[in-house]
């Protein structure tokens, strides 16, 4: 009565934010999940004693309708792609062939069980058996998020069951309809055409659900790229048109889930290049947002659920059985699985790996949805299943949640004593951890693959002229990111150290060679890049360029080096450095998916530090090795090393019809990096060098040069050849690439590159 | 890229590689289309540019370090085999193998992967790491923030820690016992993935 839904009522937007900031401590042990079905169970029981009836249950309307749709949307928006698509295969091996592999073990093994006499006397059939089966067997990816957000496993596994949770809904709607229409025929109905029937309604649900998805990416896509003046409202699009995926697609009787995952997982990219940089991130706090809220209200309402008398009808048997044979069958189906697939990959999946696998197949509320959708009149035992699947999902969610993370631990190989390390220990750990990073990226660890390629050259060629905004592919070229992301971080530094100071007026330090770019860039960049500058907005909606004349001239890009002075008196001990300053390496789990973190790249000082020290050293190393070349050849190479944005008021003789040869892949940036907003700031900090070798490999640079306009301009730079030292630690990013007009049949080759930039300073 | 077969024809000496590495060829060829992707010009051969040019090894601290270590001194260029080679360090050792003292020491086994490690920091070849060579390390391996008087008291007391014969410098032998705790075939294995 209004006792209860008052109650309730108070409740609920509580619970959300309470679980948000639920102790880290106690969620570390007990998976949040977990703990919000056992406040579904008090509250279940605070309601059901008041109304003395089950007021509020998780209907399979509000669930599937208004709960799943978010978690699902948020899983495919912030899916790693690459990680997922190298690992396609084997998912949809474990989705469909172990899916079915559970269904058809769990409901045979049931009946015949039942069929012995296991059970006593229940109204059910081999059909009904294997309609349970295939309802049951699915893996849940609500319940996968929840559990292994915790457990920290490598990414590859981690893809692997996740991807399968995904995607193993295309098989469980079709096993569940055809079954579901199997018992309505009656046993003696069904005969090969029916079973034909129900293995083209997979291929159809499935891939008609996924097209589904695609469509409305590629529409997503296509919004996004014209809604340049109704910037603000993008992020509302985003939001309705997947939930419109997932409508579409139910009301065709095909794969919802499929297709609000693949809409998800297509557009990521493209939205996030062509919207504002705030619609980004509105998205994305919006989408785990909604996430949230929808996996608290779901495993509260699952809690909640079971505090009916009413439903509850107990067959030990049954129950008994069924999660017995979901464990057994899904150890052996993995094991079997990857054992095959192990034949076929070139790493191969191991012991430790499967067996998380198998334990991580928990199920959930999708299980339970779809039970309570059962028809009471031709499902006799429908309370019996439901009470099941109430005891499957809480077995597995709480049960496993909580012993999957020292689980974990325990398989893992045991380290040594924990002594204290030496500090060569320690010095050398981090090395080996670099070194590693190091060698991964040199190997190039998602490797080339025919296929892979085509699709790259197809998708930047057609579709990003096609989905993105012509602004936002000039962005993906990267040398205007890393411009743009050291300047804002720059700017976030130069305004935070102001306020610590009390003053912005710090900064301004004459001995510091700062850049000038007031006289000697600005006026060039802006020439060089109008429509760029034009069309891209800074934060709070100033241009661009605007923010660029201002910042940067003022300010040093190291701000370390102001704060030296600071901590000379600081105690020394070597222990202590090390542990503060020792640089992180790149974590392998780079990709992890996570429900409550947004990824932000807490290294960016590092990446910046490290960079601009390896660019300087390699600037060392060329001007050592280059200055000693033959005079005839100074021209050119000096004129690689000077800054470009001199020439270009005189550069209106260069050839500008000629081609530049970035046409060169660089595998690694094809990756969906295409300038996102959060993404860009994940720290890769794309370059490009030129050739550098005596004489230049470059033909487009050399027709460009024009050797009597170097010789003017080289007049009024006069300290910059030569002194390629950099004592000031100010730092610009030139490159030719932008400053000439990208020409219409350049604008692939701009997409892609591999040349350094060459840092120079400015006096 | 064509099958395999098709592009193993084209590596020269594949079975003499696959026997000193312990590559299955399905690794090599994979490890040749990246080896052509680096190479831009198709040469055949890598110079440093092409490592340069992957661009997140630039904010790797020791990236130009490794980079160095796949050329040889000398050497301006690194060949496909070189390059098969120094990666073959970095494999998981194979626990099965048995150990045959006639045979020579395969290159992932620990004491490769040492000297691997032990040539990063030692970059004049002397065989020993000198303070310099230490605190070079260290000076890339550390934050900016870090002053130079801290970074030479790091690295003295690090020689005083693994220095056995006082000699002011950490010989390969002393760098190993210094280690001798540590897994390194955990961490100085990739799995390489496809």
């Amino acid at each position: 009565g209004n006792g209860a839904q008052s109650v309730l009522r108070r409740w609920l937007p509580l619970l959300d934010q309470e679980m948000v900031e639920l102790n880290h401590s106690l969620t570390s042990v007990i998976p949040e999940s977990a703990l919000l079905i056992l406040i579904g169970w008090i509250l279940g029981g605070i309601i059901y004693g008041a109304d003395k009836m089950q007021t509020f249950t998780l209907t399979p309307t509000v669930f599937f309708f208004y709960l799943l749709p978010q978690v699902i949307l948020d899983a495919g928006y912030f899916m790693p792609n690459k990680l997922f698509f190298s690992n396609m295969g084997a998912i949809l091996v474990y989705a469909v062939i172990g899916t079915c592999w559970n269904a058809a073990t769990v409901g045979l093994g049931l009946w015949g069980c039942w069929l012995g006499g296991a059970m006593g006397d229940i109204d059910i059939g081999l059909l009904q058996f294997l309609l349970f089966g295939s309802l049951i067997a699915a893996v849940d990816p609500v319940a996968v998020i929840a559990v292994f957000e915790e457990v920290h496993v490598n990414e590859v596994l981690f893809i692997m069951v996740f991807g399968e949770s995904l995607l193993n809904d295309g098989v469980t709607v079709v096993l569940f309809n055809v079954f579901d229409a199997f018992v309505s025929l009656g046993g003696a109905e069904i005969d090969a055409v029916e079973i034909i029937k129900g293995i083209i309604s997979f291929f159809v649900v499935a891939f008609g659900g996924s097209l589904v998805g695609i469509i409305f990416a590629l529409l997503i896509s296509l919004l996004t790229r014209c809604t340049k003046n109704i910037q603000i409202i993008e992020p509302g699009f985003i939001f309705i048109l997947g939930y419109l995926s997932y409508l579409t697609a139910e009301m065709l009787s095909l794969s919802a889930i499929l297709s609000i995952v693949f809409c998800g997982i297509c557009c990521q990219k493209y939205i996030n290049a062509n919207m504002d940089e705030r619609s980004v991130t509105t998205v994305r706090h919006v989408m785990k947002v909604f996430a949230n809220g929808s996996e608290t209200i779901i495993f509260v309402f699952l809690g909640i659920s079971a505090i009916d008398p009413d439903i509850w009808v107990w067959n030990t048997g049954f129950i008994l059985l069924t999660l017995l044979f979901i464990f057994v069958f899904r150890f052996i189906g993995v094991f079997l699985l990857t054992w095959i697939l192990n034949k076929y990959r070139l790493v191969p999946l191991e012991f430790i790996d499967q067996v998380v696998m198998s334990y991580g197949g928990l199920r959930g509320a999708v299980a339970y949805g779809l039970v309570a959708m059962l028809d009471e009149k031709k499902f006799k035992e429908k309370n019996l299943m439901v009470s099941t699947t109430l005891i499957v999902v809480y077995f597995t969610v709480m049960l496993q949640g909580i012993t999957m993370k020292p689980l974990v631990t325990w398989l893992k190989v045991k380290r040594a004593a924990v002594t204290e390390l030496t500090l060569a220990e320690k010095i050398q750990n981090r090395t080996f951890d670099h070194m590693l990073v190091a060698i991964e990226d040199i190997s190039g660890q998602i490797g080339h693959n025919y296929m892979r390629d085509r699709w790259h050259n197809f998708e930047e060629r057609w579709l990003c002229w096609f989905l993105m905004k012509p602004s936002a592919r000039k962005s993906r070229d990267y040398i205007f990111n890393i411009f743009h992301q050291l300047n804002l971080k720059d700017a976030i530094s130069y305004v935070k150290e102001g306020e610590r100071r009390g003053s912005l007026a710090f900064v301004r330090n004459e001995t510091k060679a700062d850049v000038d770019f007031n006289k000697k860039f600005r006026a060039n960049f802006s020439e060089i890049m109008p429509d760029i500058m034009a069309e891209n907005m800074g934060p709070d909606h100033v241009p661009l360029s605007s923010i660029l004349q201002d910042i940067v001239p003022s300010v040093c890009l190291d701000m370390h080096e102001l704060d030296l002075k600071m901590r000379e008196s600081e105690d020394f001990n070597a222990h202590h450095l090390l542990q503060q300053h020792l640089y992180r390496g790149r974590k392998q789990h780079r990709h992890r998916y996570s429900r409550s973190h947004l990824e932000t790249n807490k290294d960016e000082n590092e990446v910046q530090e490290i960079f601009q020290r390896t660019m300087r050293s390699r600037l060392e190393s060329f001007k050592s090795a280059k200055m000693g070349v033959a005079p005839a050849k100074k021209i050119q190479t000096k004129h690689q090393k000077k800054d470009k944005p001199q020439k270009m008021p005189n550069g209106n003789s260069t050839d500008k019809s000629k081609n530049h040869p970035y046409g060169d892949k660089d595998l690694e940036f094809s990756e969906g990096d295409c300038g996102s907003g959060g993404e860009a700031a994940g720290g890769l900090f794309p370059m490009r060098a030129y050739r550098v070798e005596a004489g230049i490999v470059n033909p487009a640079f050399m027709a460009e040069m024009d050797p009597m306009d170097n010789m003017q301009q080289m007049q009024q730079i006069p300290h910059n050849v030569g002194h390629l030292t950099l004592p000031s630690k100010s730092m610009v990013i030139s490159d030719p690439v932008y400053l000439t007009k990208p020409i219409p049949q350049t604008i692939q080759a701009l997409t892609v590159q591999s040349h350094f930039i060459w840092i120079v300073p400015y006096r | 890229m064509g099958s395999t077969n098709s592009t193993l024809s084209k590596i020269p000496n594949v079975e003499e590689l696959v026997q000193e590495t312990g590559f299955t060829p399905a690794h090599i060829v994979r490890l040749y289309d990246r080896f052509e992707a680096l190479d831009k010009e198709k040469t055949g051969h890598l110079r440093p540019q092409d490592f340069g040019a992957i661009n997140r090894l630039a904010i790797n601290p020791i990236g130009d370090r490794i980079i160095g270590a796949f050329f040889s001194p000398g050497q301006e260029t690194v060949d496909f085999h070189s390059f098969v080679r120094i990666l073959a360090h970095f494999r998981p050792a194979d626990k099965k193998r048995p150990k045959d003292p006639s045979m020579p020491e395969p290159v992932n086994s620990r004491t490769s992967k040492l000297k691997f490690a032990f040539q990063l920091y030692d970059q004049d070849k002397d065989g020993k790491i000198s303070r310099a060579e230490l605190l070079q390390v260290l000076r890339s391996m550390l934050e900016m923030q870090v002053t130079e008087e801290q970074l030479e008291s790091i690295a003295d007391r690090t020689i005083q820690e693994a220095d056995l014969d006082t000699d002011d410098a950490i010989s390969f032998e002393e760098f190993r016992k210094s280690l001798e705790k540590v897994n390194i075939d955990h961490k100085m294995s990739i799995r390489f993935l496809r």
